[in-house]
């Protein structure tokens, strides 16, 4: 069953069009990621589902709720973690839990017992009356996360949930994030630009750029349609009698070195030898990020920049 | 979703408010200084007789002080509301299932019980050191300054709620509080003043706290009392509503 649906959904602001006609059902239980560079308008995207933005034309259902006419019942039904922290640094980790259970209007009883339980997932129950200011990034991240999950929302939606972490952080992070869809049984939508992240996380993950989603299908499968195999060549190519073999997907040409992606390259590299002279060799199975690669033609980082 | 009122998310939000009042002893120290120093620095030192026969000129401001710190206290703490907008708990509320119109009535309440304790500060040492109050004169004095409260936070969280900025923050002390200070008759008579002054201080609606609070504490006041309070139900009002439209217009900055 699809928990939300989004129908042909865009957003235009001053002079930039921000998601040009999105469409897409995310389904219950899965860990759905929007993959893409900055300004690609993935948290345009989240801001709507989310009903904080309201959308130019077309519309969304969250938990069967329509964003634009049900917001308050909408708001019910999800978690969100912002980009930014939105803690109340001047606050102890258990009194901002606490506040988000008023606000959420849950009982008091079930409340204090569901915030410890989220205190103890999320590895923070020693530091509950400690000051929100004295966490680590780390730690106020995944405070944000239990504050998040504390209304058993059925959707929680992570925007970056890692970015300005460091590494050691981040994989904590994604422990605890596979930790809490596992007891939880929460939705969850993400948004990144670390590929690793998505891989490791994402039953689905859509790529997004430029306002359009350009790609759609699980990490394994985005892999197995480029081909399971890359073999990176500097030298003499000659790559039209190379693509014609037939177990090789594609050829491209990138910074000095032709890229081919190949279903069996290891059994084969013999066949492929015979029309290279080769200067460097590359061998390595395909990566997400290769994927990202083959699809926009460039590395996230580069469409960061832009 | 916007006439909604959550009892529940409004006592969340003026429980952080209380909390970090509560917390930051540094606020509540800064702002009642400025108040006791002008009453037993200015007080005391133009010692001339004032309008009323036989009353000293820090009597005569005491209640006018008591108003000086609700103005400052309220203004300054809705411009707080700008630092909230950039960080911390706003963002969570904004997404909260709650209404603007809860998140006003929390806002301003919260701003309200802060301000309400430094006034009672205030009045504790006056009515120790400036004039003995009896006891339905403090009843009326509290009244008096939830309502001016209320009112004053809202012009307060009004502009912090238009403001993107902190940088404005001296702007709004040059233009609003100081004026509705001085435009006032917190420190003088307002019939011995020159016209151009009368005329601003009688649009000015701190004036009518003032004067309601000076009715109470030395049962003299320039306006009627029920007039005064007329026209502080009446801009608390128009106040109020005028904030929830621009509440109901906050974005989440990113």
């Amino acid at each position: 069953m699809a928990i939300i649906e989004i129908f042909n959904l865009t957003k235009k602001f001053k002079d930039t069009e921000a998601l040009k006609g999105i469409t897409l059902e995310i389904e219950e239980g899965e860990v759905f990621s929007l993959l893409g560079p900055n300004g690609a308008g993935k948290t345009t995207l989240i801001s709507i589902l989310t009903s904080i933005l309201k959308p130019t034309s077309g519309t969304a259902r969250v938990n069967g709720f329509d964003i634009i006419k049900q917001p308050l019942e909408v708001r019910k039904s999800i978690g969100i973690v912002f980009q930014e922290p939105s803690l109340d640094e001047l606050l102890t980790a258990y009194e901002n839990l606490y506040l988000h259970s008023m606000l959420y209007n849950m009982p008091k009883d079930k409340a204090r017992k569901r915030i410890l339980d989220m205190l103890n997932t999320v590895g923070l129950y020693d530091r509950k009356d400690h000051i929100v200011r004295t966490f680590s990034g780390g730690m106020k991240r995944r405070l944000e996360i239990a504050r998040g999950l504390l209304h058993t929302p059925k959707v929680l939606f992570l925007d970056e949930p890692t970015l300005g972490l460091d590494p050691l952080s981040r994989r904590t992070i994604w422990d605890y994030i596979k930790k809490v869809k596992k007891e939880e049984n929460t939705t969850i939508i993400l948004t990144t630009h670390y590929m690793e992240e998505a891989e490791s996380l994402s039953d689905r993950l859509s790529i997004i750029n430029k306002g359009e989603i350009i790609e759609l299908d699980s990490p394994e499968n985005l892999k197995k349609k480029l081909g399971d195999e890359i073999l990176k060549i500097k030298g003499e190519i000659d790559s039209e009698k190379i693509k014609k073999l037939n177990f090789i997907k594609n050829i491209v040409f990138k910074d000095g070195y032709f890229i081919i992606t190949s279903k069996e390259i290891t059994q084969n590299l013999s066949e492929i030898l015979k029309y290279v002279k080769p200067k460097d060799i590359e061998f390595k199975k395909t990566s997400l990020e290769d994927v990202f690669l083959n699809i926009t033609g460039k590395k996230i980082e580069e469409l960061d920049e832009e | 979703m916007k006439n909604n009122i959550q009892i529940k998310g409004i006592k969340a939000i003026i429980m952080r408010e209380l909390i970090v009042f509560k917390r930051e002893k540094e606020r509540l120290i800064s702002s009642i200084i400025s108040p006791l120093l002008f009453l037993f620095v200015i007080g005391r030192s133009l010692n001339q007789d004032t309008v009323i026969a036989g009353q000293k000129y820090q009597v005569f401001i005491f209640p006018g002080i008591i108003a000086m710190n609700i103005l400052f206290t309220s203004i300054r703490y809705g411009l707080y509301l700008i630092w909230d907008k950039r960080f911390d708990f706003l963002k969570e509320v904004l997404v909260a299932p709650i209404s603007r119109t809860s998140l006003f009535l929390g806002k301003a309440l919260g701003g309200v019980s802060g301000a309400m304790i430094e006034m009672f500060i205030i009045l504790i040492i006056g009515h120790f050191f400036v004039v003995k109050l009896g006891f339905f004169q403090i009843l009326g004095v509290i009244a008096v300054s939830f309502l001016s409260s209320f009112m004053i936070v809202s012009i307060g969280l009004s502009i912090g709620g238009v403001m993107k900025t902190m940088e404005g923050f001296g702007l709004v002390m040059s233009f609003v509080t100081w004026p509705m200070f001085f435009f006032s008759n917190a420190l003088f008579e307002i019939k011995s003043a020159s016209s151009l002054i009368r005329i601003i201080s009688t649009i000015n609606p701190f004036t009518y706290c003032v004067d309601i609070l000076r009715k109470i504490t030395m049962n003299y006041s320039v306006f009627p009392v029920y007039l005064s309070v007329i026209n502080l139900l009446l801009w608390t009002f128009i106040l109020s509503f005028i904030t929830i439209k621009i509440f109901e217009k906050i974005d989440i900055q990113k």
